[in-house]
This record gives C-alpha cells, sequence and structure tokens, in this order.
C-alpha cells in the first residue's frame, strides 16, 4: 500500500512537472493532453508490474489478417493470435499441421482482412468460450478457441463477396450470421456489369455452432436483393430469433457509388425471422444449389488441421417465402445496426443522415400485425417508417457509424465525420456527452456491447486516423485505440495506444471469464499426430523414395538426433519436430538454413512438421530459435546433404550414439 | 539409512495433488460479476518465479525437493540460502540431491551454523557446487563415466563420474536414484559434494 500511494504520488509529481513545462515546451502535445494526466487518467490505467488488467480486449487486426489481444485499461498488447494471414512467428500457414486452415474454393490464399470480433454468449451474455471473427475479402469465418487462442476452424462463405456484415453471434451463440457486403450473380456466371439491377443476389448466411465443441457448419443461406448488406447484429431478449441488418446501395448501382448509392432518401434496415427461417427449412421449402466452399477444421488430438471442399448450400428465397424478411426504412446508407441490451431498440447509423434513428422492436411486430407496408421490394415487405420508428437522436453529430451500450441505459456513437463519441439516452434521445477523439473514429466496443449484459467501465474507440498522435514513422503510422472512462456522467479519456492493422470492431470480456481456464501445455501421452515422437529413444530418420522423414524431439537444451547424414540434394526433406516438454512457457523453435518455410515455435507436448528442400551439398545447421533455457545457444544440429544418388546411409545419432542409447 | 525412490514419488504425488487447490472449477457460462468497482488483483512474486502458481506443468527440480520426505534439510537449506528461484529455472539443471541421511553425515552443528543469516552466501555456495548446467540422469552419467567427460557445475568445479558394478559416484557421492523434473534431474545422492579445489 505504501508503495502504491508513493507511486501515485510520484505520478502526481510528474504530471506537476510535465504540464508546468508551459508554452515553452518542445512537445506540442502536453498543452492539450495534460488534462488526462492531472486528473488521475494514469493512475486509472496503471497495471502496476506483476498485477493483471481488469479486462481482455480482442481487437480486429483489419488488413493484417489477426486478431489482437489486449488488456484494459492497460492497452498492453499480449498476443497476435494468427487467423487469416500466414505468420512466421508462429509458423502458421507455413508448418504442414496449419497450411490447410488457408485453403479456400480459391485454392491457398496466404491473407485475410479480418473485421468484427465476436464472442460467444450464453443468455444473452459473453461466455468466453469462443471467439469468432470475419475474412471481409475471400468471405470466411474463422472460431478461435479462448482456451489456447488459437485458430481452430475456418468456414468460407458461398455465394458471398466482402463478408462484412458478420461474424455476429445471436443469444446462445445457435448461429453466427455473415452477411455480404457485396452482391453478385449467383451462380457466378460472365455477363455484363451493367446488368447488376435485378440480377445480382445477396446472401445472409447462417453458420450453426455446435454448443459442445463449437463446430460450424453452413445451416442455410437466405437469398436477397442485389443490395450491399452492410453490418448486423442479433435480437436479445423480447427480439431473440430476430436478426437485423443494415442496406446501403438500394439504388443497385455498379459504378461510382459514392454518387449513385446515396441517391435514395432511405436505405433498408432487413428484419430476419431466423426462428421462421428454421421452420422453412424443417418443412423443406428450401433449394439445395450446387456451390464449392472450404470448411477448415483443427484436430486437438492430431495436431493437425484438414480443409473439406464443400458443395452444396440450402437457400431460402426471401423474395417468395412470407414472414421470413421484413425491410426498416432508414436513413441515408446506414452502416451499424445496433440493438439494445433489452433488445428494444434497432439503431441504424445513417452514415450521410442528419439524425440517428431507432427503430422499436415492440412497434415492429405490431406494424407486422397491423400489415402496416409502404409497399414491398422483390416481394419482401416494406414497414411504414412511422409504424416502426421509435424517435431519433436529433443532431448528433456528422457521419455516425457505430453505437455500443452501457448497460445503465445509455448508448454511445462514434462519428467519422465530426470525429467524436457521443453519449445520448435511450429513450429519451437526448444527447448527454460528446467527447472528441483524434481523428476521425470507427468503431467503438464497451466490454459486453454486444450482448445483453454489458460491463459499462470502459469505452475503446477505433480510430480510422493517426496523423501526429505517436512519435512519427514515415508515411505509415500504426492505427490508434483510446480509451474512455464511462462510469460517470461524462466520459473520461485515459489512454491513446497504438493497435495493428485498421482495428474494425472489437469484443471485451472481464478477464476472470478467461485467465485461470487457458491451456497451458498440451499433455504429451494425447498427442496423436502421425508422426508424433513422445520420447527421445523413438526418434528416427527413415527414407520413402525421395521423402526423408526426420522424427525429432527436442527437450532443453537438445535436438534429437542432431546429427543426420545421408540426405541427398533433390530430396524432400519433413522436419516432423516434438517438443517432449511438460512445462508451461518452455517452447521450443526449429529452423533450417535454406528452407523456404518459417521457423516452427512448437509449444510443450506439440508436434509440428516443416519441408526443406535441400539444393546444394553440404552440411547444414539447424537451430532452436527460441531463448529455452541456459544452454539454449547449445540447442543445434547438422544435417549432411550428399549429391543426388550418393551412397552415404542414412543415419542418425545424439552424442555419438543412436537416440536413446546409452 | 537407505533412500526409497518409490517413496519418493509418492510424496511426490501428494505434493502435486494437494497443488491442486488453485484450478478454477467456475463454469464458463456463469455470469461473471458485472459490477465495474472491482479492483484489479494483485500478484505477489516475493520468491521470483518460485511464486508462479502450476498445477498443470508436470514437477520442477524444486516441486521435487519439497514433496521429498527424505530432502527436508536440504530444502530448509535451499530456502535459507534463498535460491528457490534458481532451481524452478528454466535450465535444463541437474541437482545432487543430497538426504537427509547425508546432511546427518556432517559433523555436529553444521547444518544449523550453515543455514544462520551470516552464512546465507556460503550456503549457497556449497549449494551451488551440487548443481550442474545439463540433464545428467543416470544414464547420461554412466555415459560420462564411459566416455572420461566430468560434470562441470555451477559453481565452476569439475566432478568426477565413476561407475563400479551398478553403482555410480559423483564426486565419491554415491548415487541413489534419480527424479525427471521438468528443467533437469534430481539425481538423489549419499553424501555432500565438497569437490576437491583445482
Amino acid at each position: 500500500m505504501k508503495n502504491y500511494i508513493l507511486s501515485i504520488f510520484a505520478l502526481t509529481m510528474m504530471s506537476i512537472v510535465l504540464t508546468s513545462c508551459g508554452p515553452g515546451s518542445t512537445s506540442k502535445k502536453s498543452g492539450g493532453n495534460s488534462g488526462a494526466l492531472t486528473s488521475g487518467a494514469a493512475a486509472q490505467t496503471y497495471v502496476a508490474p506483476g498485477d493483471y488488467d481488469e479486462f481482455y480486449a480482442f481487437i480486429s487486426g483489419g488488413f493484417s489478417g489477426q486478431l489482437a489481444v489486449y488488456g484494459l485499461p492497460s492497452g498492453r498488447l499480449f498476443r497476435v493470435i494468427p487467423v487469416f494471414s500466414q505468420d512466421p512467428e508462429k509458423g502458421y500457414g507455413y508448418n504442414e499441421e496449419t497450411k490447410p486452415m488457408l485453403n479456400t474454393s480459391h485454392g491457398f490464399v496466404p491473407w485475410g482482412d479480418s473485421h468484427h470480433p465476436d464472442i460467444s454468449q450464453t443468455k444473452g451474455t459473453v461466455d468466453g468460450r469462443w471467439c469468432f471473427i470475419n475474412e471481409n475479402n475471400t468471405p470466411r469465418i474463422a472460431k478461435i478457441d479462448l482456451k489456447t487462442f488459437e485458430t481452430d476452424e475456418i468456414i468460407e462463405l458461398p455465394n458471398s463477396a466482402g463478408n462484412h456484415s458478420s461474424s455476429f453471434v445471436t443469444e446462445n451463440t445457435e448461429y453466427v450470421v455473415a452477411g455480404t457486403r457485396f452482391s453478385v450473380p449467383i451462380p457466378q456466371r460472365d455477363m455484363s456489369i451493367k446488368d447488376y439491377k435485378g440480377n445480382f443476389k445477396g446472401s445472409l448466411s447462417f453458420i450453426s455452432v455446435d454448443q459442445q465443441d463449437g463446430g460450424m457448419d453452413l445451416a442455410f443461406q437466405i437469398r436477397m436483393p442485389g443490395f450491399d448488406y452492410d453490418l448486423a447484429h442479433p435480437g436479445r431478449g423480447k427480439s431473440h430469433g430476430w436478426f437485423f441488418f443494415t442496406t446501403y446501395n438500394t439504388e443497385e448501382a455498379n459504378s461510382l457509388l459514392e454518387v449513385n448509392a446515396s441517391q435514395n432518401d432511405k436505405d433498408f434496415i432487413a428484419a430476419v425471422n431466423w426462428k421462421k427461417a428454421e421452420e422453412y427449412i424443417k418443412a423443406g421449402k428450401f433449394t439445395t444449389e450446387k456451390t464449392r466452399y472450404a470448411h477448415n477444421t483443427w484436430d486437438e488430438a492430431t495436431h493437425s488441421a484438414t480443409s473439406t471442399i464443400k458443395t452444396e448450400v440450402k437457400v431460402l428465397d426471401a423474395s417468395k417465402l412470407p414472414g421470413l424478411v421484413y425491410f426498416l426504412p432508414t436513413p441515408k446508407s446506414p452502416h451499424g445496426c445496433d440493438v439494445s441490451p433489452d433488445g428494444e431498440y434497432i439503431i441504424g447509423n445513417g452514415k450521410l443522415a442528419a439524425e440517428l434513428t431507432a427503430h422499436s422492436f415492440t412497434k415492429m411486430l405490431k406494424a407486422i400485425e397491423d400489415k402496416a407496408f409502404d409497399g414491398e421490394a422483390y416481394g419482401i415487405p416494406i414497414l411504414k417508417y412511422e409504424a416502426v420508428n421509435a424517435g431519433a437522436v436529433k443532431n448528433p453529430g456528422l457521419g455516425p457509424l457505430h453505437t455500443e451500450f452501457d448497460g445503465k441505459g445509455n448508448a454511445y456513437t462514434t462519428f467519422f465525420i465530426s470525429s467524436e463519441v457521443v453519449k445520448w439516452k435511450l429513450g429519451t434521445w437526448e444527447v448527454i456527452d460528446r467527447q472528441p477523439v483524434y481523428y476521425s473514429v470507427g468503431h467503438l466496443m464497451i466490454p459486453g456491447g454486444n450482448s445483453a449484459h454489458p460491463w459499462g467501465k470502459y469505452l475503446v474507440a477505433m480510430n480510422k486516423i493517426t496523423k501526429d498522435r505517436y512519435l512519427s514513422t514515415g508515411p505509415e503510422v500504426c492505427q490508434s485505440a483510446q480509451l474512455f472512462d464511462i462510469t460517470g456522467e461524462k466520459m473520461k479519456l485515459l489512454l491513446d495506444f497504438p493497435t495493428i492493422g485498421e482495428p474494425h470492431y472489437a469484443a471485451g470480456c472481464p478477464k476472470d471469464l478467461l485467465h485461470d481456464k487457458t491451456t497451458k501445455i498440451f499433455k504429451l501421452e494425447e498427442n496423436k499426430h502421425p508422426y508424433a515422437t513422445h520420447s527421445e529413444a523413438d526418434a528416427k530418420v527413415f527414407r520413402k523414395g525421395k521423402d526423408v522423414h526426420i522424427n525429432m524431439t527436442m527437450i532443453r537444451s537438445h535436438f534429437s538426433p542432431d546429427n543426420i547424414e545421408g540426405v541427398q540434394v533433390g530430396d524432400r526433406v519433413f522436419f516432423h519436430v516434438t517438443n517432449l516438454e511438460q512445462d508451461y512457457d518452455v517452447p521450443h523453435g526449429i529452423s533450417m538454413i535454406g528452407a523456404n518455410a518459417s521457423e516452427l515455435l512448437i509449444m510443450p507436448g506439440r508436434t509440428e512438421t516443416f519441408i526443406w528442400e535441400p539444393k546444394e551439398v553440404g552440411v547444414w545447421p539447424f537451430y532452436c530459435t527460441d531463448f529455452c533455457s541456459a544452454l539454449h545457444q547449445e540447442m543445434q544440429g547438422y544435417v549432411r546433404v550428399s549429391p543426388r544418388g550418393s551412397s552415404v546411409p542414412i543415419s542418425f545419432t545424439l552424442d555419438g550414439d543412436a537416440p536413446g542409447a546409452e | 539409512m537407505k533412500f526409497k525412490l518409490p517413496l519418493l514419488i509418492l510424496s511426490l504425488g501428494l505434493f502435486i495433488f494437494s497443488c491442486g487447490g488453485n484450478g478454477n472449477s467456475q463454469e464458463p457460462s456463469q455470469a461473471v460479476s458485472h459490477n465495474t468497482e472491482s479492483a484489479p488483483k494483485k500478484v505477489n512474486h516475493a520468491h521470483g518465479q518460485a511464486s508462479v502458481k502450476d498445477d498443470v506443468s508436470d514437477a520442477n527440480i524444486l516441486n521435487i525437493a519439497m514433496g521429498s520426505k527424505d530432502h527436508t534439510t536440504l530444502v530448509a537449506a535451499v530456502q535459507a540460502a534463498g535460491i528457490e528461484h534458481v532451481i524452478v529455472n528454466a535450465g535444463p539443471l541437474t541437482v545432487f540431491a543430497p538426504t537427509n541421511a547425508a546432511f546427518a553425515k556432517l559433523p555436529a552443528g553444521t547444518v544449523e551454523e550453515l543455514v544462520k543469516p551470516e552464512n546465507k552466501a556460503k550456503l549457497a555456495g556449497i549449494l551451488t557446487s551440487h548443481a550442474a548446467p545439463g540433464t545428467f540422469n543416470m544414464k547420461q552419467l554412466r555415459k560420462e563415466a564411459r566416455k572420461g567427460r566430468k560434470v562441470y557445475t555451477a559453481a565452476g568445479d569439475y566432478l568426477t563420474v565413476e561407475v563400479k558394478g551398478d553403482d555410480i559416484y559423483v564426486e565419491g557421492a554415491k548415487v541413489l536414484g534419480e527424479v525427471k523434473a521438468t528443467n533437469g534431474v534430481v539425481v538423489v545422492v549419499d553424501a555432500l559434494i565438497f569437490p576437491k579445489k583445482k
């Protein structure tokens, strides 16, 4: 306690010194930001050495294709989980075990544009089982196991393009849902782009989630008119069973959308009754269409991924199935589609609208019952705006994008153009507070903000423009997040911190949901990898034609075997390497000179494989890439490569003897 | 007193079992408090890495020594010397672990004298000459003897390894058994090792 008081004292003194620099200060920022320091923000975000953050924040890695794990309130980055892009640091997408995770119907795609993480829920509460995230470019949804913090499943979405309005889960994680941003010809065919209107179609995909193992399955797609489906959120509580998607480009323009998709006064929020969809599926009202998509799954036992190409999808036609979809008119190309914790209000963040639109779920049901329709679009009823609208936040700011909730009756909306976060009250629609952000905020996240039960303590604003916020690093600078304390009437800026890629959305949860439950080691006796080596004595090298398999072990501080002969130029050499350690945080790495893969970083009890194709005669070293132990630098070995057809036999030793020999 | 390996393993089992209380049995779906006033929990690292709570990994050298009824004197000495964090280090380390009976062979009052705070450095020095970087299990020790290699200790000494009949001797101390540790190996010996000075 004494130390704590001391450090607060030190920080306070420091802040006095900092703020007293005055106009002569070389830091042009100190004036603008000093408020945070002097008002105790530093103490609020200070997590003392050895202490833990209160919250996990899973922040989308954007065009890095990955998912970053931060702590709040410190803003410290703990891990980058590779999801849609290769990651040489972890061997992901380079080793033979994980390569199938990146397989698609377009072949091996080494990169992705990750967007919207969402943590699984039970009864509308974030439960910390899995984190889902979508890939925008080659439409996919990934599932991350929140025990291992590893990607363990990726499913591709057929009939989709620009998989943007995903990956959001229903109240009990019955489904993870994805909507296509770009409409396309379905099936894909050679046709003129100018014939877009009426011919291109959209797809909303419902991926069921197995409650035991999280296994994903493309349950069905809903065929929609050729609009752009932008974002989505589930109904909850009273609106559980519905899903809401914003649309834009209801004009169905195919060029210069910045003008041509801004013509209509209102676009729509599509309200999808997915319980009704389940009934239609049960009643056989679907068509089974031929298509192609990859489904990649990770096997915990074999430590290996398998990619399967699937060829069929069940499709429900929204134009022909009554009661499945209704359109809620919503002003001006709405972007975020956010549902209040009680499930009553559906907020349409009209990018170009002068006000923020809130629809009422109760009114929507009444309007459907009363058939309060304002015509239809492609057979889908358009509900009367007045019949569904609950209210609007007047003059909230410019360029609204996204809204989150604190569970205390307040909503928080980001405004890109006016570069601010605005707090307002659900039901009265009055603005309570507005705070500037630096600069041009996109998404925001309150832990549990997309659920029935948010933890309304912190708000993370994820900004699109960074400019001069940090030490300059040339033309390309990091992205910027800003942390606010939202426990008071007014929001309080606490901290800036950099993020990877461009953070599109984030998901957060309290530390206690995950911290004590994570996997620390993989049990060696449960390792069923076909090339696992369970003891040094079992290590071996054998030839099968031009393939040479090295079943190798690693333990502090040596490889077994570490001297290998009999490899020839033109061979394909498989290093199947097992980390024999059964001790937390003792990975070993391995890399081979000239290998066209990455190093492997192998966790205790796990087996991984990389391929090396030696092109030159010689004696070539390999070594441990992770500073594993006091004798790490000694952890090395050699492979002798002889000419093709050489008579040098395969041999493998450790300390001059067969591995495991006395 | 003859050292009994099964007993050591049994007591090791008990030790691991008794560590199990740290596991979190909370169901994932169980609601975590929505009270936003909660303060972060403090973490105590008073003994360096030895303070790390780990109920998943196999036992390290310190865990093994602490779980052995035959090594209470050694553990007390390690604690008095304040080197717990050294023997939980990534290593790899071989600790030649004298039994209580081995300590009892020392002249009367020796141990009591060594564990006094003013002798902390001297005690640490003695214990360090019982630790060798690398994993010298009994199989490897026989190999060292066969190849005529000495074992280099953390204190900078070289220990002679001899095999007589079925028995292995390290600097004259007889090897009674071994227990594999995550960070190396515990080799149980019947006497303290006092290397001849170079």
